[in-house]
């Protein structure tokens, strides 16, 4: 009867999360916050980060700090992580989950849009993750789990501003695993496919949109396997390797 | 949040159907999903034709329906705000599950002091409903327990609501059908238990008077609840399972439940459900129990939720629906109040399976339009068949006036607004708390010509 969700792992594992009031990062704290893991979490916006560290700590993490910070602000960045890893006494696991929609249609228009957007999802994950492997590479161990995206791997004309962005990311992720791998250092690429989460509120849904609970588990579960790239759900890996292999003459012409 | 960004038209394009447990009837509505404790009245701004806060949709009729209104979904706002190992008492936002209470609460000793027969209610819906379950006797009413909630208002004014604070809102929100506000969060007194199983005891019974002399003597046991064949008649007249239960008060296992695997994959047709078919199932479920009185340590999942194992049951039913009919009827005509109406089932053959026949106890309901009352509550399923299953209805709901009962909102989809406003004559009285933002398409049906 009872789920792998519940069991606490031997020692609590310390845990920073960026972006902590995403529906995604909410729900693998929850899975968190029961095995009685300690975490430090930040987001821009504090009565929602208050709602969410209450909700965890009431779940049972064994320690929970928060910081209020717009990610965007990459100069504050070295200090909120120095900050943070001083709070957690050390860290285990850095997840990276923060990031944009955008608005594509006003993105056409308007470069300080587009710029906006790419700098959320690209810039800033950037400048918090050359701070983080350095820091991890140092000790020789550490996770940095990052939330990309399926759209990152194809432009389509729906979402290409954050499509790419996210395709930066995840190129940026693959230098970099292969840089910090030999040191010790796991990174993990996520990629899920459409979730119901806050992102989302205004598409129309449907079968495709995974629950933020099932993809929760599937993160946990890799992060703890040490897998390097995360489909989830999984079947986005085949929808992907098709979508990918479409050839551009054809790609061009779909509305996708 | 939904995306602040959004345009108008993007918004309309979430019209993905929001049925009720019956999925009769169906409406288009808009759905704006609150993730945030702050996102009501703030969603609704620059929105027309009222709205409606809804939870999981199991209720059966139109209590959560709109009719081309905005469907406030708070399923999101599903986060534990404090629990207090010690005196039980779990506050968390409204669109929490009973599931996820369950999921928190078992592992670390605690149940809910009032379940339905289903836990993919929200908390926001148990109280906006104020359900019952297998222990009203004891119990009473799910609201009973609800020590305080938060209610926002669309002129953006919240009001704690504890029985001294507000207690007129307190009183009008329980059992209120959504229509006084939003419940941001409220507060519940969780029971201690030892173990997940329940001391289970299965009686079978023949006719009503058996079935009220198992009453009397389960006065203590903490759950009754009956299963009743309504297709039979003569000597087989109200033959039903007497089943019974306690929380075992042995130490065992309290991990949290495994999820549902099995899910209903598509709608039955039409004729699967026939006088036949459902007849053979009543048979069946009667003899599968071999012996007079069968006794068991049961999971409690089986006892409280055998249905929710199978996720959309209610496809069983095929596209046209079903439709509840739930009664109860006061002690004063209990008995011959619910042979009648029995008699009028069985004659009529609509009947399916799941009726469902219980003492409700004395406890006083806290909310100004809860169902419960003391008397024999009767449940049970209609397939829908256009021509004949709402005229029986129409004809079970006057036979309980006669007797001084009502009508279940929650189930219902087809009482008049007459016959509602003889059942809750304190109608208008509530209306005075209504949101004049809110309503449902089961507000609106029932105050019509009024």
């Amino acid at each position: 009867m009872s789920t792998t969700a519940q069991t606490p792992s031997a020692t609590p594992r310390k845990i920073l999360v960026l972006g902590a009031t995403s529906g995604i990062a909410e729900a693998t704290c929850r899975i968190w916050a029961s095995q009685g893991a300690s975490l430090f979490l930040v987001a821009r916006n504090g009565e929602r980060l208050a709602a969410v560290a209450a909700d965890l700590k009431t779940r049972g993490a064994g320690f929970i700090d928060t910081a209020v910070a717009d990610l965007d602000d990459t100069d504050k960045h070295p200090e909120l992580l120095a900050h943070a890893i001083n709070s957690l006494t050390g860290m285990d696991i850095a997840y990276l989950t923060h990031g944009v929609l955008g608005d594509q249609p006003e993105a056409e228009r308007d470069f300080n849009t587009a710029a906006q957007i790419i700098h959320t999802n690209y810039m800033a994950p950037v400048s918090l993750l050359t701070w983080l492997a350095n820091f991890c590479v140092q000790r020789h161990s550490g996770t940095l789990a990052v939330i990309s995206s399926v759209a990152g791997e194809r432009g389509r004309k729906s979402n290409y501003l954050y499509g790419s962005s996210k395709a930066g990311l995840s190129a940026f992720l693959g230098g970099l695993r292969n840089r910090v791998d030999r040191e010790g250092v796991t990174v993990l690429t996520i990629k899920p496919g459409p979730t119901k989460t806050a992102m989302t509120a205004n598409m129309p849904k449907n079968e495709k949109f995974a629950d933020p609970e099932s993809v929760a588990e599937s993160i946990v579960s890799a992060i703890d396997k040490r897998k390097d790239i995360l489909y989830v759900p999984f079947q986005w890996q085949p929808i992907m390797f098709i979508i990918r292999n479409i050839p551009e003459r054809i790609f061009k012409k779909l509305n996708l | 949040m939904p995306d602040p960004i959004a345009t108008e038209e993007a918004t309309l394009q979430v019209q993905a159907p929001f049925e009720s447990w019956g999925r009769y009837p169906t409406y288009g509505a808009k759905l704006l999903p609150l993730h945030w404790q702050s996102d009501f009245p703030a969603v609704t701004a620059g929105l027309h034709n009222g709205a409606l806060p809804v939870g999981m949709g199991r209720s059966y009729g139109d209590v959560c329906l709109l009719k081309d209104g905005n469907l406030l979904v708070t399923t999101a706002m599903n986060r534990l705000i404090s629990f207090d190992t010690e005196t039980g008492l779990l506050t968390a936002e409204a669109g929490v599950t009973l599931a996820q209470i369950l999921d928190f609460a078992v592992p670390r000793g605690f149940f809910l002091p009032v379940t339905p027969g289903t836990k993919y209610v929200t908390l926001g819906g148990a109280i906006a409903n104020d359900i019952h379950g297998k222990n009203h006797h004891i119990a009473g009413t799910f609201g009973r327990h609800i020590t305080q909630f938060e209610l926002a208002r669309s002129d953006g004014s919240r009001m704690l609501c504890t029985p001294t604070e507000n207690p007129e809102f307190f009183s009008a929100t329980i059992g209120g059908l959504g229509l006084t506000g939003l419940i941001n969060w409220a507060t519940l007194r969780l029971r201690p238990i030892v173990s997940r199983k329940i001391d289970y005891e299965g009686i079978q019974f023949h006719g009503i008077d058996e079935f009220l002399d198992l009453t009397n003597q389960a006065k203590d046991i903490e759950y009754t609840v009956s299963w009743v064949d309504v297709t039979s008649t003569g000597r087989n007249f109200a033959r039903g399972v007497f089943m019974q239960g306690d929380h075992s008060a042995r130490k065992d296992d309290l991990t949290r439940s495994a999820k549902p695997k099995l899910i209903f994959p598509f709608e039955a047709p039409g004729f699967a459900l026939n006088s036949l078919s459902v007849s053979l199932f009543n048979t069946a479920f009667f003899h599968k129990q071999i012996h007079k009185r069968v006794v068991a340590l049961q999971d409690y999942e089986p006892f409280f939720y055998p249905l929710d194992k199978v996720l959309h049951w209610n496809r069983m039913y095929g596209k046209r629906g079903l439709l509840q009919f739930q009664c109860v009827i006061p002690w004063e005509h209990a008995k011959e109040g619910t042979i009648a109406i029995l008699q009028a089932v069985a004659k009529s053959g609509l009947a399916s399976f799941l009726a469902v026949l219980k003492a409700f106890g004395d406890v006083p309901s806290p909310g100004m339009m809860s169902f419960p009352k003391p008397g024999i509550t009767l449940a049970l399923d209609f397939p829908i068949k256009p021509d004949k299953s709402f005229p029986l209805f129409q004809r079970l709901a006057d036979m309980t006036l006669e007797f001084g009962g009502r009508l279940y909102p929650a189930k219902d989809a087809a009482m008049t607004a007459p016959q509602f406003q003889a059942f809750y004559p304190q109608w208008q009285h509530f209306a005075r708390y209504r949101d004049p933002m809110l309503t449902s398409s089961f507000w609106e049906r029932v105050t019509q010509n009024s």
